[in-house]
């Protein structure tokens, strides 16, 4: 059972308090009528699936309920960050150099 | 006493005659004995048979890696275990113990035929001999493979035994408790650390009880063992034995089953049989010693051939010579020492058979002070015996030359291939592993965790080697956690260390290609078969391991690994680095079911949501379907009813008069704050802004891709103030992307959302008298159809509680919906029971509640919808705001697949012979003559018998539906194909008339 850092309660809690929620980073159009079929497309089931670091979204569902966002390898299920939604995506590089 | 018990030696206690059975065979042995040790003492090897081939099998290790002594136990009513390691078990008095995968008997069983046809069951035999003709594998094949292979048989009564599962958090926690993790704990524990040390083994000592003439700093070995642990329990380490580590999972979590009763005659009650435990370690120490391995050869399964360190431990700790007559054969020093040990308290050792051509010097010295015979370059060709070894086949080697064979006759026969570090937990960290050319093994490399390997399980060997290492490693760990450590150094005297060479199976001057040479004992894989494996094209270890099922056993291959892999890069001709080794996954060992689920079972396996009436629907002898977790009141049967004539009783009596529904499961979201308007627009398809505080809107919900994924009534109570209706089993999911749309996408908006679906129960009140029911009750609120018309809703109080009350209706009569809180649910519920008895109210369960709705056409999502339905396609056209800018599911409403021709789409089917109800689920076809497989066109989603319609009435999703009313489709059935005509889908009032007062 993973321990996941939640940005919001400053807190290393098991992996039972929280929920996956798919890629993070992908914000939806903010003028959806604009936008051409094959961007809607992308936006609604076009995903990175890497292997190795992946940005995605989790929710502290049963904590203080927040979603926020978080750099995972999906080889190793390592957590290399958990950050605030509306932090800026964290470089990867940077990330990396951390880890080591 | 039996001739193989040997008076004063071993850790057994000679004062405790203990007695159990046998296959209903009387057995003695003493306290501290495993079945298999009292078996041995007893003079029996025989103990099951195998899995393919059902050859006979005795015991060939003394430990949790034993393959082939699995037994079943029964420890009283209902508590009958298979497949339980007769190395580990302990016995006490009573104990059945039953051989397994044998008749009529063990020592003749009809199943050996197998052993015969074994030509027959080589790799591969599920891919090749039963493959043709094709019908003959479900008929012929499978069930002949079935009564032949296997192991024991599964319990057929429910497990009265409860078991437990806890937490525990520790400084360091290290895994085994031999020299090596004895040490590592004295080290950390006296520099300050919180320790837990675990074994599997009812006590602590591990390799050290089976040496007792070793000396660790001028103290005999089982001496120090002691003196350790009590210092240890001094220092506060949690010791704990029979304490498997399962499983070592990320960031240092390890799962431990402790096993509590099995070892006891009498086990108090209210003891848990097991208890597992989940510890997170701030560090790890992994001293997991090493496992031997046999040696590969004709034979080599025979009961009465051992490990010959296994056979150390049963004449060390339990105090049993396992026979009269030995032979040893190995490849390692450490299997001259059983000989010396086994020759010392009275077996004749016929032979030290040795194919290293130069063993050690001061062990032939040894062996010739005690007069044993040696044949070092020599080999093991063959074993005969039918159901216990009673000679054995040696012959010199000399290059690559097999000489002449010599028999050798003995009644044991103790094989010693060298040692595999046991690397099984490490490897469940996906720590790396590195291939140990001189070793011959593969080493722990790259650490994955926060974590050290100490002793012989990271490829030391000798007891001061491990002592010291563990010592090391325990002040490793203390410093990495900031203690101050300092590691002891260990003086052993009459350490027994060594060396030794490792081999693929071992050469023979016969015909290897009828060779018995057994590498997986428990799946019956022998060396032949990994060879065949690779001649058919398996390159993979992953492959072959699968092809030939080496190392697939209950077992994981402890013993099998390391000789199938010098096999297969053998035959392969790479180096086995390259070749690699198969995953090790937890559990470690076989762990029961009930370990795993603990205090979740029975009643306690899922929870069960009660609404706040529910126990009046009990009393009232409601029958109860689960609808999600909810169990809600299905229909209320009277004396002798069906539900077929109850449901149809509770239709008639609400569209007559009144019935009274519990609709407290419905989800309900409170939407609070100034914008709060401007966030339904944007989540929910319909318009929002003019909703009036006061009115109801049938609110539908998409996701982004357009497809319906939830509804519900949603009432406006005030500027700034929303009560959101889901459906009973989309209420969480809806809050959550609620939540999700609004913290991520629109943060902007100053919204609260708080689920209120427990805080309320709903009262729902249908049929032409429920006004008439309800009003008495109503304080504060005028009920005149004009003042509260249909899809109105309002706060007042009803019945003396405050309430929120809506008048809408899912059945098509007038209908209100009464909100009070959860604690006043069922006292009201009374009252307008009571007082809705001069109308006959009749209460009803979600049978009625669908089938009224369906007359009506109302959909359910999850139902009528699957996750593929638009609002078109459901007829729901009606509920999008056209004119909003956007909101969630817009864009993809106009996807090209969504607006395309031809789609499926919800309509009603009336069988044509009015008699017929449809199933829900049966698939549609236009032309029933087509030839199999026909083009299904859609399928039935509800079907009903209606009484209002007096006929049964179906919804189906159809392609192009809603462009064949009138015409006739089919749905075959397995004895016949039913006719029906595609209509609208309100099958009553579709006019409306019966909402209005
Ligand atoms: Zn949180």
């Amino acid at each position: 059972m993973l321990l996941i850092h939640c940005p919001y309660c400053n807190q290393t809690l098991p992996e039972l308090e929280f929920t996956y929620a798919g890629e993070a980073h992908i914000a939806r159009p903010a003028d959806p009528s604009s936008v051409s079929d094959e961007e809607w497309r992308d936006f609604l089931f076009i995903r990175t699936n890497v292997k190795g670091p992946h940005y995605e979204r989790w929710r502290h569902f049963h904590g203080c309920g927040r979603y926020f966002n978080a750099v995972r390898d999906t080889v190793s299920d390592r957590f290399l960050i958990t950050y605030k939604t509306d932090d800026p995506r964290p470089e990867l590089s940077k990330l990396l150099e951390k880890s080591k | 006493m039996s001739s193989f018990r040997v008076s004063g030696r071993g850790r057994v206690d000679h004062t405790q005659p203990i007695q159990f059975t046998f296959d209903g065979k009387k057995i003695k042995g003493f306290k501290g004995d495993t079945i298999a040790s009292a078996l041995l003492a007893n003079g029996i090897h025989l103990m099951g048979r195998s899995f393919k081939y059902h050859r006979p099998r005795g015991a060939v290790t003394a430990g949790s890696e034993e393959p082939n002594a699995l037994v079943g136990t029964r420890r009283g009513p209902g508590r009958f275990e298979p497949n339980t390691r007769a190395t580990v078990q302990e016995i006490w008095d009573g104990l059945q113990v039953n051989s397994q995968n044998r008749y009529p008997s063990l020592s003749f069983d009809i199943g050996a035929i197998n052993d015969k046809a074994y030509m027959l069951f080589s790799a591969g035999f599920y891919y090749k001999t039963f493959m043709w003709p094709k019908s003959f594998w479900d008929k012929v094949y499978e069930p002949f493979i079935r009564a032949a292979a296997g192991l024991g048989v599964s319990p057929t009564e429910p497990d009265p035994d409860h078991y437990a599962s806890r937490y525990l958090h520790t400084d360091v926690l290290i895994i085994g408790a031999g020299p090596a993790g004895l040490a590592a704990a004295l080290t950390a524990a006296r520099a300050g650390s919180q320790v837990t040390l675990v074994d599997e083994n009812p006590e602590a000592g591990g390799s050290l009880l089976s040496e007792p003439s070793a000396v660790i700093e001028d103290v005999p070995a089982w001496d120090w063992v002691a003196k350790t642990v009590a210092e240890l329990k001094e220092l506060g380490v949690k010791v704990m034995t029979r304490t498997t580590a399962i499983g070592y999972y990320h960031q240092n979590m390890v799962g431990l089953c402790e096993k509590l009763t099995d070892h006891l005659a009498s086990p108090d009650a209210e003891t848990p049989r097991e208890r597992m435990w989940r510890v997170r370690a701030k560090q790890v120490v992994l001293a997991q010693g090493a496992l031997e391995k046999p040696l590969v050869f004709d034979g080599n399964d025979r009961p009465g051939v051992m490990l010959a360190g296994s056979a150390q431990t049963y004449i060390n700790r339990y105090g049993v010579r396992v026979g009269n007559k030995a032979v040893i054969v190995t490849s390692h020093d450490s299997a001259w020492y059983a000989a010396f040990d086994l020759a010392d308290a009275g077996t004749t050792i016929a032979a030290i058979v040795d194919t290293r051509s130069e063993p050690n010097a001061d062990l032939i010295a040894e062996a010739t002070k005690r007069g044993i015979r040696i044949m070092a370059g020599h080999t093991v060709t063959g074993t005969e015996g039918r159901l216990r070894v009673k000679s054995v086949r040696v012959n010199p080697v000399t290059g690559s030359t097999v000489g002449q064979a010599e028999i050798i006759g003995c009644d044991c026969l103790l094989m010693s291939g060298g040692w595999t570090p046991s690397l099984h937990l490490f490897s469940h960290t996906k720590g790396t592993l590195k291939w140990d050319d001189e070793r011959q093994t593969f080493l722990p490399d790259h650490k994955a965790e926060e974590c050290e390997i100490a002793g012989a399980g990271r490829g030391l060997w000798g007891i001061e080697a491990v002592l010291n290492d563990g010592a090391e490693m325990g002040a490793a760990v203390a410093k990495s956690l900031g203690k101050k450590a300092k590691a002891a150094s260990y003086g052993v005297a009459n350490d027994r260390s060594g060396t030794g060479v490792s081999h693929k199976e071992l050469p023979t001057d016969l015909d290897a290609g009828k060779a018995r040479a057994f590498v997986d004992y428990q799946n019956d894989v022998t060396a032949k078969d990994l060879r065949l494996a690779v001649r058919e094209g398996m390159r993979s270890i992953e492959h072959v391991k699968r092809y030939t099922t080496n190392g697939m056993a209950t077992d994981q291959g402890k013993m099998s690994n390391i000789n199938g892999l010098n096999i297969a890069s053998d035959a392969l001709g790479v180096p086995q680095p390259k070749v690699g080794l198969t995953t090790f996954r937890p559990p470690y060992t076989p762990t029961t079911f009930g370990a795993f689920c603990g205090y979740h079972k029975g009643s306690h396996f899922e929870v069960t949501r009660k609404t706040p009436i529910d126990s009046w629907a009990e009393e009232n002898g409601a029958a109860y379907e689960p609808v999600s977790l909810w169990r809600r009141a299905w229909y209320f049967p009277k004396d002798g009813e069906d539900m077929h004539a109850a449901v149809s009783r509770e239709c008639l009596a609400t569209r007559a008069s009144v019935g009274i529904f519990d609709a407290s499961t419905l989800g309900k979201i409170e939407v609070v704050g100034p914008d709060s308007v401007e966030f339904m627009n944007r989540m929910y398809t319909n318009p929002w802004t003019k909703l009036a505080p006061g009115r109801a809107r049938y609110g539908l919900l998409l996701g982004d891709d357009g497809f319906i994924r939830d509804d519900g009534v949603i009432g406006r109570l005030a500027d700034d103030r929303f009560h959101v209706t889901t459906t009973t089993g989309g209420a969480a999911r809806v809050l959550n992307m609620m939540e999700d749309y609004l913290q991520t996408e629109w943060p902007d908006l100053d919204v609260w959302l708080t689920s209120t679906t427990e805080q309320w129960a709903t009262i729902a009140l249908n049929g032409p008298n429920a006004r008439k029911v309800l009003e008495p009750f109503v304080e504060g609120l005028d009920m005149s159809d004009e003042a509260f018309p249909h899809m109105s809703v309002a706060e007042c109080r009803v019945g003396g509680f405050p309430a929120r009350l809506f008048r809408i209706s899912f059945t098509g009569e007038v209908g209100f919906e009464v909100n009070v809180p959860a604690h006043a649910g069922r006292a009201l519920w009374e009252m307008l029971f009571e007082a809705g008895k001069k109308y006959d109210i009749c209460p009803y369960g979600t049978e009625t509640m669908h089938v009224l709705r369906a007359e009506k056409g109302y959909i359910i999502v999850g139902q009528d919808t699957d996750g593929t339905v638009t609002p078109h396609d459901a007829g729901l056209s009606w509920a999008i705001g056209k004119m909003k800018p956007d909101f969630v599911g817009k864009r993809g409403l106009a996807r090209p697949d969504l607006v395309a021709e031809g789609r499926k789409q919800l309509i009603g089917l009336l069988t044509e012979d009015g008699k017929t109800k449809l199933e829900e689920g049966a698939q549609i076809v236009l032309d029933p003559n087509q030839p199999k497989p026909m083009k299904m066109v859609g399928h039935v989603t509800s079907s009903y018998h209606s009484d209002a319609a007096g006929r049964p009435i179906a919804m189906a999703l159809l392609e192009d539906g809603f462009n064949r009313m009138g015409e006739t489709i089919y749905i075959p059935m397995p004895d016949r194909v039913i006719k029906a005509t595609v209509t609208g889908t309100v099958f009553y009032d579709p006019e409306g008339e019966r909402l209005k007062l």
